[in-house]
Parts: structure tokens; sequence; C-alpha cells
């Protein structure tokens, strides 16, 4: 047993798409959406990186329980730097 | 456990690839994986107070933000997405490669990584050499009349679009260095692929810098939007 093989063509597949959510992010760009266009693109860089981790990384695949941990840990304490500090700067003016 | 579990234990590490304080091949793999993990969050708070600071700065001085967004080349963005998003294909084909134990195929897909790495980082010395000779680049010479002069309709503070312009080197430059450290790794691993170390019983060391690689992707799927594509609609 050598772990688990994904097939080729589930890797050519992510990649397509991958390469088609690249054109899209930066034609979208130029299209006026007002605030919606950061949060679109946020959006699909956060599917493409979910693309990446699950297939191509294969934490979709893996037996090991405690890398999820690790992933959803290390995603979560980003959240926490990043929405704390936000938290703070976003309401200084407020008081 | 049971005498008969370990007397099976024992057995299966005659196994040469297999060191012996592990159970199992699997569990010798999951573990450097899980090692592989941990440094890959550590590498998350490491770039996340990069992309903290670069929230705060683009909420302050959003207009600079915007306008430095605009001078630099979606183009040579754009490509070297696609470059990036196609080494990580290669890299994905390759521990596929080592896993069945294909040597020259996993030889030629690290070595058309090393090719898109190296084609990744040509782009991105292109695109550093254009904001030198636009003079963007922060210091004593750093200066944005250009800009200034092309957006009138937006007020710009040329002290606040030093900022980020300082980001943007800071920030493409760190991952600029991660792309260097993982074309380090992987000529390591072409040679030793090419030897013939690695096969469907050991292929740890592609496997994890894999990983690597793939993480690096990561940070620029995330760095592509934020630096270059901040606000590029027709302005009224």
């Amino acid at each position: 047993m050598s772990g688990h093989v994904i097939s080729t063509k589930l890797y050519v597949t992510i990649w397509i798409a991958l390469m088609c959510l690249t054109v899209i992010t930066a034609a979208v760009a130029f299209v006026d959406l007002g605030p919606l266009n950061t949060v679109v693109a946020l959006c699909i860089a956060t599917f493409k990186a979910l693309l990446v981790v699950l297939i191509f990384m294969h934490v979709k695949y893996t037996s090991e329980k405690l890398t999820k941990t690790v992933v959803i840990s290390a995603i979560f304490f980003l959240f926490l730097l990043l929405g704390l500090s936000m938290a703070d700067y976003t309401t200084r003016l407020l008081g | 456990m049971s005498d008969s579990t370990a007397a099976v234990e024992h057995a299966e590490h005659n196994d040469p690839a297999l060191l012996h304080h592990f159970a199992t091949a699997q569990q010798q793999r999951d573990t450097a994986s899980l090692g592989m993990w941990l440094f890959l969050a550590t590498e998350v708070m490491f770039f996340g107070g990069m992309f903290c600071a670069y929230l705060v700065y683009r909420y302050w001085y959003y207009n600079e933000f915007a306008a430095g967004s605009r001078s630099i080349s979606i183009w040579l963005g754009t490509i070297n997405t696609v470059v990036l998003i196609c080494s990580s294909l290669t890299v994905a084909l390759g521990v596929k490669a080592a896993q069945l134990g294909k040597r020259k195929q996993l030889v030629s897909l690290l070595l058309a990584t090393l090719v898109f790495g190296v084609a990744f980082l040509g782009i991105k010395g292109v695109e550093w050499y254009q904001k030198y000779e636009e003079h963007h680049v922060p210091g004593r010479s750093f200066d944005v009349s250009d800009i200034i002069r092309d957006y009138p309709q937006i007020h710009i503070d040329p002290s606040h679009s030093q900022l980020y312009f300082s980001l943007y080197f800071a920030m493409t430059g760190l991952h600029a260095l991660h792309m260097i450290v993982g074309i380090g790794i992987f000529s390591f691993l072409t040679y030793y692929s090419w030897k013939g170390k690695y096969g469907p019983e050991y292929y740890t060391p592609i496997e994890n810098g894999g990983l690597y690689w793939h993480f690096v992707d990561i940070v620029w799927i995330y760095l592509f939007p934020l630096l270059y594509l901040i606000d590029r609609k027709p302005l009224r």
C-alpha cells in the first residue's frame, strides 16, 4: 500500500478549473460591482485555495484526522489575527 | 494491544524504508505529513502578519492602494498565476508518479516544475524592473507623480502610496524568497529521483516538498487579487 493514488483525470480537471477561475477573477475585476468586487475576488481565491488544499494536497483523502485538525486550526488562528485586528482598527473612529 | 498484533508489527519492521518506531508504512507517512502540515501552519501565521498589515493600511489609505494597484501590470500578474497553477499540476502528477514508481516520469515532472518556478521568478523580475524604472520602489528616488497625473479625480498622498509599494515589494519579495527555497528543494528532489531514491515504498520527501510547493501557490492565489486587482473598474 502506498497511500491514496488520485486519478490523472481528476488532477487535470482541477487544473482546468483553476485556470478558468484565474481568467474569471481577472476579467471580473474590470466590471463595476461596487464593493462586491473585493468580495467576489476573495471568494474565487478561497475556492481556488480549497481545490488546491483538498485535491492537490490530498487533505480530502488523508486518513489522519490530526492533519485536518491542523489545517482547520491554522485557518482559525489566521482569522483570529485578522478578525480581532480589524475589529480594533475599523472601530477606532466610532469612540 | 494483543501479542499477535505486536508480532505482526515486528515482522513488518524488516522493511528497510520503515523506521523502527513506526508500526506501519502508512503510519510513518501520516506522521511525516502531519509534521509538514504543522510547519505550514507556522507559515500561515508568518504570512498572516503581512496580510494583517496589508488589511489595516488598505483600510486606512484605500485611494492610494487602489491607484498603486492599477499601476502594476495585470498581464504579468495573470500570466504568473497561470504559471504557478501549471507548476502545481506538475507537482501533483509528480507525487503520483512517485507513488506508482515511475522514475522517468517523476524526473521529467520535477524538471517541468523547476522550469515553471524559474519562469515565475523571471516574470516577477521583469515586473520589479518596470517598477524600478517608474521610480515606484520605496526609498529616496520614490516618485508617484505619474500616478497622481493619471488619476486627477483621486486624492493621492505620496507617503501613503509608498506604504502600498512597500507592502507590494515585501509580500511579493517574501513569496519570491519562498519560490527560491522551493526551487532549491526541487533541484535536490530531482537529483535524488534521477538516482532512483524514491518509489512506492518511500516517497515522503516528494510528498512533503509537494505540500510546500502547493502552499506557496496558495499564498500567490491570495496575493494576486489583493495586490493586482484592488480596483480595476473604469473610473467615473
